[in-house]
């Protein structure tokens, strides 16, 4: 049996605003891993490749994607909340959530088809 | 949220919803041939143009972090209002340090 308070979960809607509020999370965690990644350019471009180099591990890369992905939800989670704010439209909320999940999707897969 | 952190928090969003689009795009330019140090470098080095775009990406994405950051305390833990505000400046400004040092890293350095 599911609570009153919390049928809402289940909802595409529910989990559009979880992914986007937990893709943010996730980049704020990144980022500044992201920025002390490029700040070792400061010691030279050989520190830098050394690091570039160690990116092409398969794990890495599949991490990458990864990154790609929440970057592609965040942006499409975030324009959703814009246009719902700012402009009188709201039909198709529901399949615009899950179009903007695929293609998050297929711009992550066209990024792991690149790099391996 | 109060008013102004909400202003901030979509005014950033809207802000950067190019320079995503730019930087995802830029990834995918980056990584035709496998990255390297001496490709990245030799785009950035010494341009005003990288300088400006990666400059205005960090200030904006350390505001608009730090905002979700706050609000995601003040929800999700038991944090105050206040200490969850004061992490979130602290956060704000190490990302927008570590990030500034990034863009001199790429484009001066």
């Amino acid at each position: 049996m599911i609570a009153r308070g919390t049928m809402h979960r289940g909802s595409a809607l529910w989990i559009a605003a979880m992914a986007h509020r937990l893709s943010g999370l996730a980049l704020a965690i990144f980022l500044p891993l992201h920025f002390l990644a490029l700040g070792l350019a400061i010691d030279g471009e050989a520190k830098f490749e050394g690091f570039l180099r160690w990116t092409d591990q398969p794990p890495v890369k599949f991490a990458e994607g990864g990154l790609v992905f929440l970057l592609t939800v965040h942006l499409l989670g975030g324009l959703r909340v814009l246009v719902i704010e700012n402009l009188d439209w709201h039909d198709g909320q529901k399949q615009l959530a899950t179009l903007a999940a695929a293609i998050s999707a297929i711009i992550a897969f066209f990024f792991l088809a690149r790099v391996f | 949220m109060n008013v102004r952190l909400y202003l901030w928090q979509r005014a950033t969003a809207a802000l950067m919803v190019p320079l995503v689009l730019l930087h995802i795009a830029v990834i995918f330019y980056a990584t035709r041939n496998g990255m390297t140090a001496a490709d990245i470098l030799s785009r950035t080095r010494g341009s005003i143009m990288w300088a400006s775009y990666y400059g205005l990406f960090v200030a904006a994405a350390s505001i608009h972090a730090a905002i979700g950051v706050r609000n995601v305390l003040t929800e999700w833990s038991p944090l105050a209002d206040r200490r969850a505000g004061r992490f979130a400046i602290v956060f704000g400004l190490l990302l927008a340090a570590l990030g500034a040092r990034a863009v001199f890293a790429v484009v001066l350095s």
